[in-house]
Protein backbone atom coordinates (compact mmCIF):
# COMPACT_ATOMS: atom_id res chain seq x y z
CA UNK A 1 0.00 0.00 0.00
CA UNK A 2 1.67 3.17 -1.17
CA UNK A 3 0.22 4.96 2.31
CA UNK A 4 1.88 2.69 4.43
CA UNK A 5 5.11 2.90 2.75
CA UNK A 6 5.32 6.47 2.92
CA UNK A 7 3.68 5.87 6.35
CA UNK A 8 7.08 3.98 7.59
CA UNK A 9 9.47 6.16 5.48
CA UNK A 10 8.12 9.15 7.61
CA UNK A 11 8.43 6.39 11.02
CA UNK A 12 11.93 7.88 12.01
CA UNK A 13 11.02 12.05 11.14
CA UNK A 14 7.87 11.54 13.10
CA UNK A 15 9.04 9.83 16.71
CA UNK A 16 12.11 12.70 16.10
CA UNK A 17 9.07 14.76 16.21
CA UNK A 18 9.94 16.91 12.71
CA UNK A 19 7.02 16.60 10.51
CA UNK A 20 4.46 19.47 10.13
CA UNK A 21 1.24 19.26 11.83
CA UNK A 22 -0.63 17.55 8.55
CA UNK A 23 2.28 15.24 8.47
CA UNK A 24 1.96 14.14 12.08
CA UNK A 25 -1.93 14.03 11.89
CA UNK A 26 -1.83 12.34 8.16
CA UNK A 27 -0.16 9.86 9.80
CA UNK A 28 -1.97 9.43 12.82
CA UNK A 29 -4.96 8.74 10.78
CA UNK A 30 -3.00 5.87 9.07
CA UNK A 31 -1.91 4.74 12.32
CA UNK A 32 -5.47 4.88 13.82
CA UNK A 33 -6.88 2.41 10.34
CA UNK A 34 -3.98 0.13 10.36
CA UNK A 35 -2.43 -2.06 12.74
CA UNK A 36 0.67 -3.39 10.85
CA UNK A 37 2.21 0.22 10.62
CA UNK A 38 0.85 0.89 14.33
CA UNK A 39 2.78 -2.14 15.69
CA UNK A 40 6.06 -1.28 13.49
CA UNK A 41 5.81 2.41 15.38
CA UNK A 42 5.13 1.08 18.53
CA UNK A 43 8.07 -1.50 18.37
CA UNK A 44 10.63 1.34 16.74
CA UNK A 45 9.41 4.33 20.00
CA UNK A 46 10.09 1.07 22.53
CA UNK A 47 13.35 0.59 21.39
CA UNK A 48 14.39 4.11 21.45
CA UNK A 49 13.00 4.30 25.25
CA UNK A 50 14.95 0.66 25.92
CA UNK A 51 18.62 2.20 24.04
CA UNK A 52 17.94 5.21 26.19
CA UNK A 53 17.28 3.64 29.64
CA UNK A 54 20.16 1.50 28.96
CA UNK A 55 22.73 3.96 28.05
CA UNK A 56 22.95 5.74 31.92
CA UNK A 57 25.79 5.84 33.62
CA UNK A 58 26.33 7.16 37.14
CA UNK A 59 28.72 9.64 37.88
CA UNK A 60 31.15 8.20 40.13
CA UNK A 61 31.46 10.61 43.32
CA UNK A 62 35.27 10.99 42.96
CA UNK A 63 34.98 12.45 39.28
CA UNK A 64 31.91 14.92 40.86
CA UNK A 65 33.68 16.03 44.03
CA UNK A 66 36.77 16.75 41.58
CA UNK A 67 34.93 18.48 39.28
CA UNK A 68 33.43 20.93 42.08
CA UNK A 69 36.57 21.69 43.42
CA UNK A 70 38.32 22.12 39.82
CA UNK A 71 35.85 24.68 39.43
CA UNK A 72 36.12 26.03 42.94
CA UNK A 73 39.68 26.83 42.24
CA UNK A 74 39.00 28.52 39.24
CA UNK A 75 37.59 31.09 41.76
CA UNK B 1 34.23 35.48 36.41
CA UNK B 2 31.33 33.60 36.09
CA UNK B 3 28.92 33.50 38.94
CA UNK B 4 30.00 30.19 40.42
CA UNK B 5 27.08 29.27 42.05
CA UNK B 6 24.48 30.36 39.17
CA UNK B 7 27.01 27.79 36.92
CA UNK B 8 27.00 24.82 40.08
CA UNK B 9 23.19 25.57 39.80
CA UNK B 10 22.34 24.38 36.36
CA UNK B 11 25.77 23.02 35.37
CA UNK B 12 26.22 20.05 37.82
CA UNK B 13 22.41 18.61 37.23
CA UNK B 14 23.97 17.90 33.70
CA UNK B 15 26.69 15.97 34.74
CA UNK B 16 25.21 12.21 34.08
CA UNK B 17 23.63 13.07 30.68
CA UNK B 18 27.56 14.53 29.54
CA UNK B 19 29.43 11.60 31.75
CA UNK B 20 27.42 8.76 29.98
CA UNK B 21 27.99 10.77 26.67
CA UNK B 22 31.59 10.79 27.17
CA UNK B 23 31.81 7.02 28.23
CA UNK B 24 30.31 5.94 24.52
CA UNK B 25 32.37 8.42 22.62
CA UNK B 26 35.79 7.31 24.82
CA UNK B 27 34.73 3.95 25.40
CA UNK B 28 36.90 4.04 28.29
CA UNK B 29 36.57 5.45 31.67
CA UNK B 30 39.52 7.37 32.52
CA UNK B 31 38.92 9.15 29.54
CA UNK B 32 35.19 9.97 29.87
CA UNK B 33 36.46 11.30 33.43
CA UNK B 34 39.37 13.67 32.12
CA UNK B 35 36.82 14.71 28.79
CA UNK B 36 34.18 15.49 31.44
CA UNK B 37 36.74 17.41 33.91
CA UNK B 38 37.81 19.58 30.81
CA UNK B 39 34.52 20.09 29.81
CA UNK B 40 32.98 21.50 33.07
CA UNK B 41 36.75 24.02 33.15
CA UNK B 42 35.64 24.90 29.61
CA UNK B 43 32.02 25.63 30.12
CA UNK B 44 32.78 27.52 33.55
CA UNK B 45 35.88 29.72 31.67
CA UNK B 46 33.14 30.68 28.84
CA UNK B 47 30.06 30.51 30.87
CA UNK B 48 29.89 34.07 30.31
CA UNK B 49 28.94 33.51 26.47
CA UNK B 50 25.93 31.29 26.87
CA UNK B 51 23.39 33.55 26.65
CA UNK B 52 20.67 32.71 29.43
CA UNK B 53 17.32 31.21 27.96
CA UNK B 54 18.95 28.68 25.51
CA UNK B 55 19.61 25.38 26.14
CA UNK B 56 22.64 24.55 28.41
CA UNK B 57 22.70 20.57 27.66
CA UNK B 58 22.64 21.63 24.29
CA UNK B 59 25.90 24.42 24.59
CA UNK B 60 27.60 21.84 27.42
CA UNK B 61 27.55 18.88 25.10
CA UNK B 62 29.02 20.83 22.01
CA UNK B 63 32.03 21.93 24.35
CA UNK B 64 32.20 18.65 25.45
CA UNK B 65 32.07 16.69 21.44
CA UNK B 66 34.72 19.85 20.67
CA UNK B 67 37.10 18.69 23.12
CA UNK B 68 36.60 14.90 22.92
CA UNK B 69 37.49 15.76 18.85
CA UNK B 70 40.60 17.79 19.40
CA UNK B 71 42.38 16.07 22.33
CA UNK B 72 41.33 12.50 22.63
CA UNK B 73 40.04 11.06 19.46
CA UNK B 74 43.49 11.05 17.64
CA UNK B 75 44.16 8.43 20.25
CA UNK B 76 41.53 5.76 19.22
CA UNK B 77 41.20 3.40 16.18
CA UNK B 78 38.84 5.04 14.17
CA UNK B 79 36.68 2.79 12.08
CA UNK B 80 36.13 3.79 8.24
CA UNK B 81 32.60 5.27 7.63
CA UNK B 82 33.16 2.55 4.68
CA UNK B 83 32.70 -0.11 7.58
CA UNK B 84 28.90 -0.10 7.80
CA UNK B 85 27.35 -2.12 5.73
CA UNK B 86 23.74 -1.28 3.81
CA UNK B 87 20.77 -2.54 6.34
CA UNK B 88 17.75 -2.45 5.26
CA UNK B 89 14.93 -0.15 6.96
CA UNK B 90 13.25 -1.28 10.23
CA UNK B 91 15.82 -4.56 10.75
CA UNK B 92 14.90 -5.70 14.11
CA UNK B 93 11.32 -5.28 13.73
CA UNK B 94 10.82 -7.30 10.76
CA UNK B 95 13.15 -10.10 12.45
CA UNK B 96 11.77 -9.62 16.66
CA UNK B 97 8.48 -7.73 16.25
CA UNK B 98 6.94 -11.27 16.96
CA UNK B 99 8.47 -11.44 20.47
CA UNK B 100 5.80 -8.78 21.85
CA UNK B 101 2.71 -11.19 20.24
CA UNK B 102 4.18 -14.12 21.69
CA UNK B 103 3.98 -13.05 25.05
CA UNK B 104 0.48 -12.23 25.48
CA UNK B 105 0.44 -9.45 27.63
CA UNK B 106 3.52 -7.69 27.97
CA UNK B 107 4.84 -4.81 25.87
CA UNK B 108 7.51 -5.03 23.12
CA UNK B 109 9.14 -2.56 25.43
CA UNK B 110 9.26 -4.64 28.48
CA UNK B 111 10.47 -7.66 26.09
CA UNK B 112 13.18 -5.46 24.07
CA UNK B 113 14.59 -4.85 27.96
CA UNK B 114 14.95 -8.56 28.61
CA UNK B 115 16.10 -9.24 25.69
CA UNK B 116 19.07 -6.64 25.44
CA UNK B 117 21.32 -6.19 28.72
CA UNK B 118 23.01 -2.92 29.48
CA UNK B 119 26.05 -3.98 28.69
CA UNK B 120 25.04 -5.26 25.34
CA UNK B 121 22.96 -1.98 24.60
CA UNK B 122 26.17 0.18 25.49
CA UNK B 123 28.38 -2.24 23.81
CA UNK B 124 25.66 -2.08 20.17
CA UNK B 125 26.40 1.94 20.27
CA UNK B 126 29.91 1.68 21.40
CA UNK B 127 30.50 -0.34 17.85
CA UNK B 128 29.17 2.30 15.77
CA UNK B 129 31.94 3.99 13.86
CA UNK B 130 32.21 7.11 15.82
CA UNK B 131 30.12 10.17 13.29
CA UNK B 132 26.88 7.55 13.49
CA UNK B 133 27.72 7.47 16.93
CA UNK B 134 27.61 10.63 18.04
CA UNK B 135 24.56 11.41 15.81
CA UNK B 136 22.59 8.41 17.45
CA UNK B 137 23.68 9.20 20.77
CA UNK B 138 22.42 13.01 21.16
CA UNK B 139 19.34 12.08 18.89
CA UNK B 140 18.28 8.63 20.81
CA UNK B 141 19.79 8.84 24.08
CA UNK B 142 20.02 12.66 24.55
CA UNK B 143 16.75 13.62 22.99
CA UNK B 144 18.44 16.60 20.64
CA UNK B 145 15.95 17.93 17.91
CA UNK B 146 18.10 17.90 14.14
CA UNK B 147 18.81 21.83 14.51
CA UNK B 148 20.67 21.12 17.96
CA UNK B 149 22.78 18.12 16.59
CA UNK B 150 23.75 19.80 13.26
CA UNK B 151 25.18 23.11 15.75
CA UNK B 152 26.86 20.79 18.28
CA UNK B 153 28.82 18.29 15.55
CA UNK B 154 29.30 21.42 13.11
CA UNK B 155 27.33 19.95 9.96
CA UNK B 156 24.52 20.12 8.09
CA UNK B 157 20.86 18.83 9.07
CA UNK B 158 20.95 17.08 5.91
CA UNK B 159 24.32 15.35 7.05
CA UNK B 160 22.66 14.51 10.40
CA UNK B 161 19.53 13.13 9.26
CA UNK B 162 21.97 11.21 6.72
CA UNK B 163 23.83 10.01 10.09
CA UNK B 164 20.56 8.96 11.91
CA UNK B 165 19.66 7.32 8.99
CA UNK B 166 22.31 4.61 8.83
CA UNK B 167 23.48 4.64 12.14
CA UNK B 168 20.05 3.38 13.72
CA UNK B 169 20.20 0.78 11.30
CA UNK B 170 23.44 -0.25 11.85
CA UNK B 171 22.68 -0.41 15.75
CA UNK B 172 19.79 -2.47 14.94
CA UNK B 173 22.07 -4.92 13.13
CA UNK B 174 24.37 -4.88 15.92
CA UNK B 175 21.73 -5.43 18.78
CA UNK B 176 19.87 -8.30 16.20
CA UNK B 177 23.51 -10.57 16.43
CA UNK B 178 23.14 -10.48 20.28
CA UNK B 179 19.47 -11.35 20.01
CA UNK B 180 21.23 -14.39 18.02
CA UNK B 181 23.87 -15.52 20.68
CA UNK B 182 21.02 -15.48 23.41
CA UNK B 183 18.89 -18.03 21.10
CA UNK B 184 16.07 -15.53 20.26
CA UNK B 185 16.42 -15.33 16.82
CA UNK B 186 17.27 -17.58 14.40
CA UNK B 187 20.54 -16.90 12.78
CA UNK B 188 21.04 -15.91 8.88
CA UNK B 189 18.62 -15.18 5.94
CA UNK B 190 15.66 -12.54 5.55
CA UNK B 191 12.26 -13.12 7.71
CA UNK B 192 10.61 -12.38 4.10
CA UNK B 193 11.67 -12.52 0.59
CA UNK B 194 10.57 -8.73 0.53
CA UNK B 195 12.30 -7.26 -1.84
CA UNK B 196 15.59 -7.83 -3.55
CA UNK B 197 17.82 -7.89 -0.62
CA UNK B 198 21.56 -7.65 -1.16
CA UNK B 199 23.32 -11.34 0.38
CA UNK B 200 24.55 -11.32 3.53
CA UNK B 201 27.74 -11.56 3.28
CA UNK B 202 30.78 -12.82 5.66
Amino acid sequence: MADCNKTLRELYQYLDGHLTEDDRSHIQHHLDDCSPCLEAFDFEAELRTVVRNRCTDQVPDALRNRIAQAIEAEG
Amino acid sequence: MADQATFAEQAMPLMSSLYSGALRMTRNPADADDLVQETYLRAYRGFKGFQEGTNLKAWMYRILTNTYINSYRAKQRRPEESELDEVEDLYLYKRLGGLEAASLGRSAEDELMDTFSEAEVKAAVEALPESFRMAVLLADVEGFSYKEIAEILDIPIGTVMSRLHRGRKALQKGLFDYAVTHGLADEPSDPEPVTAAPATER
